[in-house]
């Protein structure tokens, strides 16, 4: 094969690859990404008195991301109250993700493993409950989990505890809820993986006296890679910048990075530092997704 | 590249529903179950449903409050039914997830194709990215950022429809959308189309017979989690939304403050009884074509 | 194709109909208009209002602001009303065009952050206190040591509302100073008081009128009306006014500067100011209204509710919350930020 078709070939894939992909760019750069320029800007600007931005340059809001001057004596420290925040986000939504991968592959397995005309029925089963809106879900599982809901009465009429456990408003009720809400964008990725998976890869595996859960290390989970990335992606982003849950099941007592910056927007009157806080937390997802590039790439060279 | 293998068990999973290896008939041996998963799995489908019931039990409650019991009633489902405003939102937000769901899919797919097998190209990794943006933002930032862009939009055009609140669910939509489609196609391998391609198809017959029916189950996981999705939204509609445009999450949202009436729980479940009934009408329909 | 030109023909009806003749924009708090007060001025009138609900002053400031978004008439808290002057947003009012202006009751007119009423004309009024459940905890409720320094009976079972304002006032008054003060030795003994209640309470949230119901939470800073809706479901619940101060809020309607429907906004505002009309929006969110006579035509409950009528001990304590400098804002949110962390 000559070097010049060779090049050839690949100009025109590279062409069809930004065709094919042209209408979703626009509709990103109009809906989405192209807006995000205006809180770039912002986030080099000065507060307005009471809300918006000042049409000054200003590298305030960037300094006050990691430091703050002590309000009472005037001496310089760490924002550690937003370290502390950021911290506690990434620390729940690790968890969430790793929550749903644990209740998700075994239920994305089941599901794979139906008769081929129920599984869209099972597939439809996961996705029922999401068919009602988020405040609705969320004010569902306040009812299960609080002091005098299903859960607590069921566990005291079991005599199992003798005074209710206090779930509602802690950072378990958080785990929970979010679990909850992304464990579909956890599953559905899994069964399209797993649903591709040669199960006569695993017949061999067991052939070779592997024990079911070195099959499940060393065959499944390598080969349904994809999948595992793209669903730990698809939970791990949204509940890094979840709002409305930790809002209502947490108590609000202790902020996740979403509900802090929604606060500079709103009470605090800070755009520029909400700017300058949603641009690292940015720059959190962009890391976590150049490695799931990475990783990715590296299945194709495998494969 | 094609091992011979790989492709009848391609065609297998495709056509057949030589789905369990443990068929052989006498042996209890089951390749595909896996310690624990059953139980897990069911585990998992009871404490979806537990809230759920929840919320359909407590929507037939007769007391003034969502969570103390008060005997059989059928008031909120009557009282919903009489709030134009709940009503226009339900089904404000129903027009809006479809059209959402229907352009970000549509989107999706192509970008898909474009950015998966085949090998790499220069700027897909930039592609890549660009899709996946809207996952990265917190919605409160996009809500605002859309907000100052559609408000001058606005002013200028003078237009301020519905549109704009499609427009800004079928983007962030996409990334739902794109990543299970692109799952799938990852692990689909070529060698169908490339047989397609051996037997004179064109590269259109190629697609519209082999490649699309075996990216099907990925573009309806892609579909659905972006209805889901959009149905869900709250602070970028309550940003972009125009005078008249609540849909029910930001009615929701505005009731939050002061009470949150079990009429909200009515008219959940009567819009869980109607999707359960289409999709099992739908259901039963493909299930005869087939 | 066909699918999308009638998909684009319904947007644009869409969106002429809100614009049409006989339409009204009403862009409002969620649950805080009464559907049969719209009813009746629908059928007086013949023009069709539209709700549109927001959630927070700073969300609703930040969409007319931003333009284009077809409201009319707007209802901001007190201490947001000059702001949305300053910034240009609100009409003057034309009071010969409201024959019904002279209704508002004497001490609703020369108001501080609208003095002579030339933007707004009032909604509702009301207070920020604790509510209580005495069947948990039976000593002296009118205190904001409820929440600041809270009882052995209440640890843990209290909640406190995310409103940064109104906590940070309440905490302020408790520490004797004033609202919107800068005097750092005070804020530092309300950073210290905050900080060290925290651990006892169960949580910063909103939704009470169900908490206070069924007994999730014992106590917790509530709004008076609020507080009534959760009485009349659970009893025990009871009102209780800081006696070291407590802030008193009002929201009024102001008419929109790039209002569209300006004769029909008019008419809408010369309504409310009606004394059966303003009843009418009291007896559906429990709050006071600040229209002269239209106490008679409240229900009877509303007329003697102790969370309305504010016992003569307590008026004083009372105070309106002025719109603070941003410089004071700036501290607070760091208290807050550090109270939330």
């Amino acid at each position: 094969m000559s070097l010049a078709t060779e090049s050839g070939r690949d100009r025109a894939r590279a062409r069809n690859g930004w065709l094919l992909s042209l209408p979703a760019l626009v509709l990103l750069i109009v809906g989405a990404s192209g807006p995000l320029l205006i809180v770039v800007t912002y986030s080099f600007l000065k507060p307005g008195e009471y809300s918006g931005v000042i049409w000054e340059f200003s590298g305030q809001a960037w300094f006050q991301v990691l430091f703050q001057r002590d309000i009472f004596d005037g001496t310089l420290g760490w924002a550690d109250a937003h370290l502390t925040i950021f911290w506690r986000s990434v620390r729940l939504s690790l968890l969430t993700t790793a929550i749903t991968f644990a209740a998700g592959l075994p239920t994305a397995w089941f599901i794979a493993m139906q008769p081929p005309d129920r599984r869209a029925m099972w597939l439809f089963l996961i996705t029922i409950p999401f068919w009602t809106n988020l405040l609705i879900r969320t004010f569902a599982i306040m009812e299960v989990i609080r002091n005098e809901g299903i859960l607590n009465s069921a566990l005291m009429g079991l005599g199992l505890i003798d005074r209710p456990v206090q779930i509602l408003y802690t950072d378990t009720a958080i785990l929970i809820g979010m679990a909850y809400v992304y464990l579909p964008l956890m599953v559905l990725p899994l069964y399209a993986a797993i649903d591709r998976f040669d199960l006569r890869l695993m017949e061999a595996g067991y052939d070779l006296y592997a024990s079911r859960m070195r099959v499940l290390r060393r065959i499944i989970l390598p080969i349904i890679r994809p999948g595992i990335v793209a669903g730990s992606i698809l939970v791990f982003v949204p509940s890094l910048g979840a709002y409305v849950t930790p809002r209502l099941l947490g108590g609000g007592k202790n902020m996740m990075i979403g509900n802090f910056i929604e606060l500079q927007f709103g009470q605090g009157r800070n755009w520029p530092l909400g700017s300058a806080l949603s641009m690292v937390l940015l720059a959190v997802v962009m890391i976590a997704l150049l490695v799931y590039v990475r990783v990715a790439a590296r299945g194709d060279v495998v494969r | 590249m094609a091992v011979p293998d790989a492709g009848t068990a391609a065609a297998d999973r495709a056509g057949a529903p030589a789905r369990r290896v443990a068929r052989r008939p006498g042996r209890a041996f089951s390749v595909t179950r896996l310690p624990g998963f059953g139980l897990v799995a069911v585990t998992v489908f009871v404490l979806l449903y537990a809230p759920i019931a929840t919320l359909i039990v407590y929507s037939f409650n007769d007391a003034p409050t969502i969570s103390v019991w008060g005997g059989f009633s059928l008031r909120w489902y009557a009282d919903a039914w009489a709030n134009q405003q709940v009503k226009d939102a339900a089904l404000r937000s129903l027009l809006i997830a479809s059209f959402a769901a229907a352009i970000s899919t549509t989107v999706a797919t192509m970008a898909a194709l474009g950015t998966t097998r085949r090998g790499r190209f220069p700027g897909q990794t930039f592609i890549y990215v660009m899709i996946n943006q809207p996952l990265m933002v917190p919605e409160i930032v996009t809500a605002v950022a859309l907000l100052i862009f559609f408000a001058a939009i606005k002013v200028a055009t003078g237009y301020q429809g519905l549109g704009y609140l499609i427009l800004a669910h079928s983007a962030f939509c996409v990334p739902f959308a794109y990543l299970p489609i692109r799952a799938r196609l990852e692990s689909m391998d070529l060698s169908l189309e490339t047989a397609a391609a051996d037997l004179y198809a064109t590269p259109w017959q190629t697609f519209r017979r082999v490649t699309l029916p075996l990216m099907a189950p990925g573009i309806a996981a892609g579909a659905m989690l972006a209805f889901v999705i959009s149905l869900d939204d709250v602070i970028i509609t309550e940003f972009v939304k125009s005078a008249g445009q609540d849909t029910l999450p930001t009615y929701m949202l505005g009731k939050l403050r002061r009470a949150i009436t079990p009429e909200v729980n009515a008219i959940s479940t009567a819009l869980l009884g109607l999707t359960v009934l289409l999709l099992t009408a739908f259901f039963l329909l493909t299930r005869k074509r087939g | 194709m066909r699918t999308i030109l009638l998909t684009t023909a319904a947007l644009a009806a869409m969106a002429a109909a809100a614009r049409a003749e006989g339409v009204l924009n009403l862009y409002n708090w969620g649950d805080y208009t009464s559907p049969e007060m719209i009813a009746k001025f629908e059928a007086e009138t013949g023009i069709k209002v539209t709700i549109t609900d927001y959630d927070s002053n700073d969300t609703a400031l930040a969409k007319v602001e931003a333009g284009g978004h077809g409201f009319d008439l707007v209802v901001p808290s007190a201490n947001y009303v000059p702001i949305f002057v300053e910034k240009g947003l609100l009409a003057e009012l034309d009071h010969a065009r409201l024959p019904n202006i002279g209704n508002i009751a004497p001490q609703w007119v020369d108001v501080a952050w609208d003095p002579g009423r030339r933007f707004t004309v009032p909604w509702q009024w009301g207070t920020t206190g604790v509510a209580v459940n005495t069947s948990v905890y039976g000593g002296d409720i009118n205190t904001s040591g409820i929440f600041l320094d809270p009882p052995e009976e209440l640890v843990g079972k209290v909640n406190v509302v995310p409103e940064m304002n109104d906590i940070i006032s309440l905490a302020i008054f408790y520490e004797g100073g004033e609202a919107c003060t800068e005097d750092l030795t005070v804020l530092r003994r309300v950073r210290d008081t905050l900080m060290a209640a925290k651990p006892k309470w169960m949580s910063m949230d909103y939704g009470m009128v169900e908490r206070m119901s069924n007994n999730d939470v014992a106590a917790s800073v509530l709004w008076n009306g609020a507080t009534m809706r959760a009485r009349i479901n659970n009893p025990a619940v009871a009102y209780g006014y800081p006696r070291e101060g407590y802030p008193l809020w009002m929201d009024s309607v102001g008419l929109l500067a790039d209002a569209q429907n300006v004769d029909n906004a008019y008419a809408f505002l010369n309504f409310i100011m009606a004394p059966e009309n303003a009843a009418m929006i009291s007896a559906y969110s429990r709050y006071a209204n600040g229209i002269a006579g239209s106490e008679e035509f409240m229900p009877e409950d509303m007329r003697t509710a102790p969370e309305i009528v504010i016992p003569e001990e307590f008026v004083s304590a009372g105070h309106f919350l002025p719109t603070c400098p941003a410089s004071a804002t700036q501290i607070y949110t760091q208290i807050w930020t550090e109270l939330q962390k």
